[in-house]
């Protein structure tokens, strides 16, 4: 058992349960415990073990199942013609080539209709030339013919030729013919087995690869490039990075600094006693959780990035508690309550409803900005700026954009466009770059995730 | 392992059997998670969403051992000096106040000061023995001589740095005091950690643990769970309110009633006397089982028909809600 369970775990692997060194171990002494005896007690002990999240549970259920999917050949009785029926006459016919089929074990086992005999067989020929190592989904063919040419099918096919010509010349007494015909029958069988099982190997070891190449090629896809089939992916990809950034943001507040004796507390605590330091106090140092206000432009021009800066708003929203929302295009509203109220199918149509589409204009956005929302900017506000600062020539009002970057602590644009591109035309990125701590070309997700991470420890640090 | 428990780990069975007499009602899974905690010496991370009996399954399991329970509640800043020991500070303090007299005594006839340096080394160590440690939860957890149930419950609420202090304990059962030396446990404790998934677990603690989640119950289980801890209410009306639990949770809500609150509610309208499920009254008490304002809002048209589905159930027997509403 120590072999399938190996390859049961690279499965897993394969289906992104992580199962390190130490989890295979474990594996291994949970099977020891309970045996094979029952499956479904087999099963639960297993993803206790190795499970760890309610995600990988599902996964893991998934992969059990195809893992220890065993489909019984079932060679014998129905589902083939008469003759296999009657295994006594067809056995005395048999005995007439039994000297040919000696050397053809492979005939053997299929007329003796030993489906468990044959499964096996087939395990331990995919074992030897590797099955379990498939990569692409080309190779399939491959595969399965390795597989039966170490089973033994070129002797098979041999022996059925053989049997056909001995058959065809008489009136066939011996039954070459009919014996010929069963074995063709089960050698199709045979071949469509084995391409089950290869199947199931992809499915099992590969596939997830895949769909891990896919996710990484996403995370560099231009934002404006994406495509709408991508979506789903993309949400996954972007709430566990949101989750990753928040966990780490989430880190704890205050730190105590053990060993430096914090004293004006430590007196005021203990003058009932006299002055003796009954209780002491250590100095602490406290981190600002950070407030962050986001400012995403929806309009027209940066329709096609919209979308997804609108995904990955709404996975910040989910996950960090103080981030304030806003979106504009001519105007600008604050799009908190629509991200609380609705899941992300529904909120992001939402808000492109209420104010995308339209044609920007910064000016008006940034003055909607100080008339509602300019008194909750303070020292510990981050402001993060998604646009592409494009803004029909209109008057781009520095003013406000200096009076936000003086409120906060820092302002971060993020822009689309490369950094070429900033000052042709309308953009009006030049004259608002000197007002933000940082601005930087972030067209792919790869990008917003490095510049949130350093915003989220520039935090930590201080 | 302590003798009398021994057989009581035997097999799942016994384990079911067991925290059943205690009115939990596990399902295999639970009593399969448990069986291979105690065998494997492993703690058991439980996850599932609030109110599906987390907690309880670590009560129920000291109970059904007979063992105390200890109980670690995680919580924002806890640190080891609150999880694990800290030296009875003030304790200290006094005594050497008391004993300042005496030191006259012991040094007084030690001429030179190199002497009386020497005479105070073989005391040293005395004000850092184990008659002024304060054993917290996990210490505490450790000594116990015949094992205990350890539960660290809202792991996730705790921070990082303090995930990883756990480790140790987790792993090897011991803890290392600087003053004193490492403290190993004669009887390894059953360890629940309780997460309500806030944050991210680390790998390594996941690493260390099994992993056991706790989904919401089906309807069979649910019924059997009320008749243990509710055992008075009337056979009927336990069917029809689970029943219309049931049909509750397949409602698209903030916040789906689990178990507590299924069984919360059992008790308000067995207190108010109730012998049939009305409209009227689930109006009056749908508060018990949601606790959304706007999840309130959202099932209240709908409470007339669930309620006629979930007594439909109640007067036929036991029928798979699934079966008829979609």
């Amino acid at each position: 058992m120590q072999r399938p369970l190996e390859n049961f775990l690279r499965a897993l692997r394969a289906a992104d349960i992580r199962v390190s060194p130490a989890e295979s171990i474990d594996a291994h002494q949970t099977v020891e415990l309970v045996g094979y005896s029952d499956r479904q007690f087999f099963k639960d002990a297993l993803c206790v073990a190795l499970a760890k999240t309610p995600e990988e549970v599902a996964s893991f259920d998934d992969v059990f199942e195809m893992f220890f999917q065993r489909d019984e050949f079932d060679t014998n009785d129905e589902g083939e013609d008469g003759e296999s029926s009657q295994p006594p006459e067809s056995a005395e016919g048999d005995e007439a080539f039994a000297e040919q089929m000696e050397n053809v074990p492979l005939a053997e086992m299929i007329l003796d209709a030993d489906g468990n005999e044959l499964s096996a067989a087939m395990e331990q020929s995919a074992n030897r030339v590797g099955a379990t190592e498939i990569r692409f989904f080309t190779q399939r063919g491959y595969f399965t013919r390795r597989i039966l040419d170490d089973m033994g099918l070129r002797d098979l096919e041999r022996l059925i030729a053989q049997l056909r010509r001995s058959g065809e010349g008489d009136d066939d007494e011996t039954g070459a013919s009919d014996l010929a015909n069963r074995l063709e029958q089960g050698r199709r069988y045979l071949l469509d087995e084995t391409r089950a099982y290869v199947e199931r190997q992809y499915e099992l070891y590969a596939r997830a690869n895949g769909e891990n190449l896919r996710e990484e090629f996403l995370m560099e896809t231009k934002m404006s490039n994406l495509e709408h089939r991508d979506f789903d992916r993309m949400h996954k990809i972007v709430r566990r990075m949101a989750k990753k950034l928040a966990t780490r943001y989430a880190r704890q507040r205050r730190h105590t600094k053990r060993g430096q004796l914090d004293i004006r507390r430590t007196m005021r605590h203990n003058m009932p006693h006299d002055g003796i330091p009954f209780h002491v106090f250590w100095k602490q140092t406290k981190i600002e959780r950070p407030k962050i206000v986001v400012i995403c432009d929806v309009s027209k021009s940066v329709a096609a990035a919209a979308r997804f800066l609108l995904l990955f708003l709404y996975s910040l929203h989910e996950v960090i508690a103080q981030l304030e929302a806003f979106a504009f295009s001519d105007r600008l509203i604050s799009v908190g309550d629509i991200l609380n109220n609705n899941d992300v199918e529904q909120a992001i149509p939402e808000i492109m409803n209420a104010i995308g589409f339209r044609s920007t204009d910064y000016g008006q956005a940034l003055d909607d900005y100080e008339e509602g929302f300019m008194d909750d900017l303070d020292r510990n506000t981050t402001i993060i700026i998604l646009g592409d600062g494009r803004s029909n020539f209109t008057d781009p009002r520095i003013d406000i954009m200096r009076r936000m970057h003086d409120r906060s602590r820092s302002v971060i644009w993020l822009n689309p466009e490369p950094e070429t591109f900033w000052g042709t035309g309308d953009s009006e990125m030049p004259r608002y770059r000197p007002f933000c701590h940082v601005a930087k070309t972030c067209s792919t997700v790869m990008h917003l995730e490095r510049v949130i991470d350093d915003i989220l420890k520039s935090y930590a640090r201080s | 392992m302590t003798d009398p428990n021994a057989a009581k780990f035997e097999n799942v069975d016994t384990i079911v059997a067991g925290l059943g007499e205690q009115g939990y009602i596990t399902s295999q899974q639970i009593a399969t998670a448990i069986f291979i905690a105690e065998n494997l010496t492993k703690p058991i991370l439980v996850e599932g969403s609030a109110g599906v009996g987390k907690t309880e399954l670590a009560l129920a399991s000291a109970a059904w051992l007979g063992l105390p329970l200890i109980r670690m509640q995680c919580y924002e800043g806890l640190d080891e000096s609150k999880a694990l020991y800290e030296w009875k500070y003030g304790k200290q303090l006094l005594y050497t106040q008391i004993l300042k007299d005496k030191m006259g005594d012991v040094l007084g006839d030690t001429p030179t000061l190199e002497g009386a340096m020497e005479k105070l080394h073989g005391f040293g160590d005395m004000f850092f023995s184990e008659e002024f440690l304060e054993p917290r939860p996990l210490l505490k957890a450790l000594r116990q001589e015949r094992g205990a149930v350890l539960l660290i419950d809202e792991i996730d609420k705790s921070d990082e740095e303090f995930e990883a202090f756990l480790l140790e304990i987790l792993s090897a059962f011991q803890v290392t005091i600087p003053e004193i030396g490492t403290i190993t446990s004669t009887v390894p404790p059953l360890v629940f950690l309780t997460s309500n998934n806030m944050r991210e677990m680390g790998d390594a603690l996941k690493r260390r643990c099994l992993h056991l989640y706790i989904p919401l119950p089906d309807a069979k289980l649910e019924e059997r769970i009320v008749a243990a801890r509710v055992p008075n209410i009337e056979e009927k009306l336990r069917r029809k309110l689970v029943a219309f639990v049931q049909m509750l949770r397949e409602q698209d809500l903030k916040k789906l009633p689990s178990i507590s609150e299924t069984l919360d509610w059992a008790r308000v309208l067995l207190l108010l006397h109730a012998d049939d499920l009305t409209p009227a009254l689930v109006h009056d008490t749908l508060n018990v089982l949601l606790k959304f304002e706007q999840d309130i809002h959202a099932v209240r048209p709908q409470i007339a028909e669930i309620t006629r589905k979930a007594r439909q159930y109640g007067d036929r027997g036991y029928v798979t809600p699934n079966a008829t509403t979609s």
